[in-house]
């Protein structure tokens, strides 16, 4: 089925700003300016993106530490990202989550995730809701090859297909669980796993935002049909560090510059719409200078927001004690 | 009002809910307790104890979810739906199992709210049954409320009689909060008066089930009647007591602990959760702080010793606080 060209630009903005967005991020970082732990996403942008473009804002993901381009892609506001990013009462989260705990509700984003595994079970519960509140939802955990050998990852695929819940696990496998290889860490492989359950798998190339965007559409269409959750391997590759200062001394020298090279989702989402007359590339161009501009302004505004005050300290630890 | 037991106080509490909110949905393993066995009959449990019996009758399969033995996927998808639009009252069987899906309740579900900026609601409900003198030895008999006390973003509710339970039931499924029930299994069977309509009690009030003028002695729980049996006995000899039950260790009525300290300068605290960091660590802690110049007498805890809970009845017995052992410590002279 063809992709509205709506949704393509939609969609190449989300991946632009993602890709910018941590890009700076890692300029950043490295001030010292940035408090606390950062992952970025950069490389694997084509998955976040090409998943969200089949869910409309009613439909719930769930999300990992390295969760800003599945912040991005589901609608998070990028200013009040980069201000909670640099801990700042204009954040999204009021400068109390920080990078790891990015989350809006009213976008159905439940949320990045400290806890690696923390998603899926959640994500049942988002699936439920959905389901017994009958709005047609679909819930969408995000976790990756590392977090796939938590018992809560498990379990979740086990309890999902149990209540025949509209769910969708993406595992975006990176090769790496922070530095130990997923070749090491992974026993079987992902598609043996659903199948043990009883789930439908599919997989694909995730440097390649036309391959996810299909498959995650017949992904989310099945779920959403109630035929019960499903499970989608997306193959990525990890741009950086597993957390920003990582010299990624267990990865061969030339693996990063060999994906930035020869599988990068930008380049070639560029390469297939001018191919097949698609977009004009110029549009894409307008597109790379708006984001630059956006990213350029959330920073200086994150740099001189407020910071949170002594009342914030105390507040919304309950709705009411 | 009639008589009820407190395991009838619980299920009233939960179909009372049930009907007047349709986002209110049980979970856990055999709340229904029969689903895929080959008698046909779904509900053949209702529960390991027979609370949750009769609801699936009532409710349905899509609003009471017999589970897998799975318990942090389950109370993880409690959390999840909590802060998506139900109002779910999951049932951890035994506290015990915390241990299986901690992560779920202190990660998650207690930090939301915080964490993302006061922006999430997660009315969520966790039942399970605690303490020891049951028999069911050391990984099904803990009293963990000091535990979820601990974390910030949970209330925790420990009720004291059939009808506290259903009281303060309904109050924690009406409340936006992650709230943690916690349900003596040897008080399923004790009998009370208990309205049959829908009421509720509010968190953080303490309760004065008598007032007296020598001695408080703060109770927790099923200790609350232990406490009042020694405190018939005193009274016998003499020496009246107050006993004050919190009914929640989180929100706790530090006010209430404090005026009833003020006015008998005496303080027996009884705890069955294990002796170090517990209620009574915390509440000691309080009227040392805040009302040590009240004080007559060193304050005094009745409190199991710091080891696991023993299987065998001598042991058990020898583990557990009770009346004697409250009557002794509350004894001033």
């Amino acid at each position: 089925m063809q992709i509205s060209q709506e949704t393509l630009l939609r969609s190449y903005r989300a991946m632009r700003t993602i890709r910018v967005f941590e890009e700076r991020l890692h300029r950043e970082f490295a001030t010292g300016e940035i408090p606390g732990f950062v992952h970025l996403y950069c490389g694997e942008e084509a998955s976040a993106v090409g998943v969200c473009a089949n869910l409309t804002e009613q439909d719930t993901i769930a999300s990992t530490h390295r969760g800003h381009g599945h912040c991005i892609a589901k609608g998070v506001d990028v200013g009040g990202m980069m201000a909670e990013i640099y801990g700042r009462k204009s954040g999204v989260c009021r400068g109390k989550g920080g990078s790891m705990h990015i989350a809006d509700l009213s976008k159905g984003m439940l949320g990045a995730n400290g806890i690696v595994g923390g998603g899926p079970p959640l994500i049942c519960g988002a699936a439920l809701s959905h389901k017994v509140l009958k709005d047609n939802g679909v819930a969408v955990a995000f976790y990756g090859d590392g977090a796939s050998n938590e018992g809560t990852t498990l379990e979740s695929l086990n309890l999902a297909t149990v209540w025949q819940l509209p769910a969708v696990f993406v595992v975006e496998d990176n090769g790496y669980g922070e530095a130990t290889g997923a070749s090491y860490a992974c026993a079987g492989n992902q598609k043996d796993r659903a199948a043990g359950f009883g789930m439908p798998y599919m997989e694909c190339n995730g440097s390649d935002f036309f391959a996810v965007h299909d498959a995650a559409r017949d992904a989310i269409d099945h779920a959403r049909s109630g035929k019960g959750p499903v499970m989608l391997h997306v193959h990525l590759e990890r741009w950086y560090g597993h957390f920003e200062g990582d010299s990624m001394s267990y990865r061969a020298s030339n693996e990063v510059a060999d994906a930035k090279k020869n599988r990068d989702c930008l380049e070639s989402f560029r390469k297939r719409v001018e191919q097949d007359k698609l977009l004009e590339l110029s549009a894409l161009d307008e597109i790379d200078a708006a984001v630059a501009d956006e990213v350029e302004s959330a920073v200086q505004a994150a740099k001189q927001a407020p910071w949170p005050e002594e009342a914030d300290l105390l507040a919304d630890v309950y709705v009411k004690i | 009002m009639s008589k009820k037991s407190f395991r009838q106080a619980i299920n009233e509490a939960l179909r009372q809910e049930m009907r007047r909110d349709p986002t209110v949905v049980l979970m856990g393993e055999d709340v229904a307790g029969g689903q895929g066995g080959s008698s046909g009959v779904k509900d053949a449990w209702g529960g390991v104890l027979g609370v949750t019996k009769g609801l699936l009758t009532e409710f349905g399969e899509s609003r009471v979810l017999d589970t897998p033995i799975s318990e942090a996927s389950y109370i993880g998808a409690a959390a999840g739906a909590a802060a998506t639009g139900l109002r779910p009252v999951a049932e951890l069987m035994f506290v015990d199992f915390v241990g299986c899906c901690l992560d779920q309740i202190m990660n998650q579900a207690a930090k939301f709210r915080y964490m993302f900026g006061g922006k999430a609601r997660t009315p969520l409900v966790i039942r399970a049954m605690y303490g020891a003198g049951f028999n069911a030895a050391a990984q099904h008999s803990q009293a963990l409320y000091p535990l979820f006390t601990h974390i910030p973003g949970l209330k925790v509710v420990v009720p004291s009689s059939p009808y506290e339970a259903k009281g303060l039931l309904i109050e924690a499924i009406r409340d936006d909060d992650p709230v943690i029930f916690l349900e003596n299994k040897v008080m399923y069977d004790d009998e009370e008066e208990v309205p049959d309509e829908a009421y509720t009690i509010p968190f953080g009030e303490a309760n004065l089930t008598r007032e007296g003028n020598d001695v408080t002695i703060v109770a927790i729980g099923r200790m609350v009647g232990m406490a009042n049996e020694a405190a018939d006995r005193l009274a016998k000899q003499g020496i009246s007591c107050t006993v004050l039950d919190p009914r929640t260790t989180f929100p706790l009525d530090e006010q209430t602990i404090l005026e009833c300290v003020e006015d008998t300068g005496r303080l027996v605290i009884v705890d069955e959760s294990s002796p170090r960091c517990n209620m009574a660590c915390d509440i000691s802690a309080l009227v040392a702080e805040q009302a040590f110049g009240a004080l007559k007498a060193p304050i005094r805890r009745v409190v199991p010793p710091h080891t696991p809970v023993p299987f065998s009845t001598p042991l058990e017995k020898l583990y557990m606080p009770n009346a004697d052992k409250i009557e002794l410590r509350s004894n001033p002279s």
